[in-house]
């Protein structure tokens, strides 16, 4: 076992880990913080998304101890400590950018890494960002729409092209 | 997967030590290997990452050069190359997607030396130096064939030199599922001549196509090649496309490579 330490949205944290262990299993097993998913086991569908050291990184494809001394930055940390979802979030709901969810926590951590680099995306740009997260049920289009109205950008009122 | 030791050393001399215990590797990005371990297909005893070794994450230009620490990662070649040599920041830029290319090292892409891998046809296109912590190995020599390479056992990439080319480009075919290269080609022109590297096309990884390269150092123009056949012999064939279908992939994105190398 090995001695870890992190900052987990702006919170000090310490676990003690096998060498194997994921960056997501310790959010998720460790710390309990289990909106970060798992939807893959071949790095590909990006619904564990998670920012370390302010870049989107796959948690399922970094091992924990690579985090050792970084500040991580998870889905649970976006919203307001009064539960009051951040632009981003609220933008998703207002524009149906999800239904099951699952990919959700992802896109959303995406899309803030985005709107750091690049504040006022087009939409074309947005799908080039999100070709690692995968969604099973939106068909993308909403979670484009949802993502220019977080950036302050007018929408088209229908969703399909 | 299964448990190993984890090793972080600081330096390129301490990885190297660390390397010559018994089934070690070398961890870069672990954008190929994590996946590859989750699945138990590799099963090292002892991982050594070398992402944060200091003297091995650098862009660096020199005369006609440009420099790129083993430990450097994509987006940071897509973003620092740019100015001297645009066509290996925009194959940088297209690996995967931001967050694979947020982690995964130009080192890690060379040692493995997947048959789809994009920087084995800049390497070998541009006629790279790949330098390791004994020695240095010209791009000809390096890659030899599908998921193999010139490196011995515990051998670290350190550093991988490009002479700049006057004009380049690479065009890529995505195979959108992976997001690999379906079929890619990196087409170089230097005062010596043109070279050609394929990618993602053939069953023995990465090569140069030396009848375009004739053809193109005589007369870099598109239509230069038109009449030179790609044969499907030895090509992959999968379901994401055929040998001929890859033959005739590497014909049509030479051309547009040479087309958009200006
Ligand atoms: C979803 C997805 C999409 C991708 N798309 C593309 C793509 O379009 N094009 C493309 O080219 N690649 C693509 N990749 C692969 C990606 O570029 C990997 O980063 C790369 O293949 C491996 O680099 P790494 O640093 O992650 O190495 P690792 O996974 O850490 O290691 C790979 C191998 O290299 C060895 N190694 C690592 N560093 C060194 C070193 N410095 N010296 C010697 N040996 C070393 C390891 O021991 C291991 O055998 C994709 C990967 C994923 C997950
Ligand atoms: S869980 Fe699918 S990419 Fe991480
Ligand atoms: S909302 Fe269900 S996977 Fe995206």
């Amino acid at each position: 076992m090995n001695k870890l330490s992190m900052t987990v949205n702006g919170k000090p944290v310490t676990g003690e880990v096998e060498g194997r262990k994921l960056l997501v299993e310790f959010l998720r097993e460790d710390l309990g913080l289990t909106g970060t998913h798992v939807g893959c086991d071949t790095s590909q569908c990006g619904a564990c998304v998670v920012h370390v050291n302010g870049k989107a990184v796959k948690s399922c494809t970094m091992f924990a101890l690579e985090a050792e001394n970084a500040d991580v930055a998870t889905i649970e940390g976006q919203a307001a400590e009064d539960g009051t979802l951040n632009t981003i979030q609220q933008a998703f709901q207002d524009h149906h950018g999800l239904q099951c969810g699952y990919c959700t926590p992802g896109m959303v951590m995406s899309a803030a890494a985005l709107l750091r680099d690049n504040p006022r995306p087009d939409a074309d740009e947005i799908r080039e960002y999100l070709a690692g997260n995968l969604c099973r049920c939106t068909g993308y289009h909403n979670i484009i729409r949802a993502i220019l109205a977080a950036s302050g950008q007018e929408v088209a009122p229908l969703a399909a092209e | 997967m299964y448990d190993f030791e984890f090793d972080r050393p600081r330096t390129i001399a301490e990885a190297v030590d660390a390397l010559r215990q018994e089934d070690a590797q070398a961890l870069g990005g672990g954008q190929t290997l994590i996946p590859t371990m989750k699945q138990r297909l590799a099963m090292p005893s002892r991982l050594v990452s070398v992402r944060e070794i200091a003297e091995m994450r650098f862009v660096r230009p020199a005369d006609g050069m440009i420099c790129i620490g083993g430990a450097t990662a994509h987006a940071t070649v897509a973003a620092e190359v740019a100015a001297v040599f645009p066509a290996l920041a925009a194959l940088a830029g297209q690996i995967g997607d931001p967050a694979v290319r947020n982690r995964g090292t130009i080192g890690g892409s060379l040692a493995n030396n997947d048959p789809s891998a994009c920087y084995p046809a800049a390497v070998l296109a541009s006629d790279a130096i790949i330098a390791t912590d004994r020695r240095e190995i010209a791009a000809d020599d390096y890659f030899q064939g599908m998921f193999t390479t010139a490196l011995d056992e515990g051998e670290l990439i350190t550093e991988i030199r490009f002479p700049v080319p006057e004009r380049a480009n690479y065009q890529k075919f995505e195979q959108p599922a992976s997001r690999f290269a379906l079929v890619g080609v990196f087409v170089a022109q230097r005062a010596g001549g043109v070279r050609v590297a394929v990618t993602g096309a053939s069953d023995d990884g990465v090569y140069r196509w030396v009848e375009a390269e004739e053809a193109l150092t005589q007369r870099f123009h598109g239509d230069a090649i038109k009449g030179i056949t790609v044969p499907e012999d030895g090509m992959i064939s999968d379901l994401h496309g055929s040998a001929a279908y890859r033959a005739h992939l590497v014909a049509v994105l030479t051309a547009q490579a040479v087309a958009a190398a200006g």
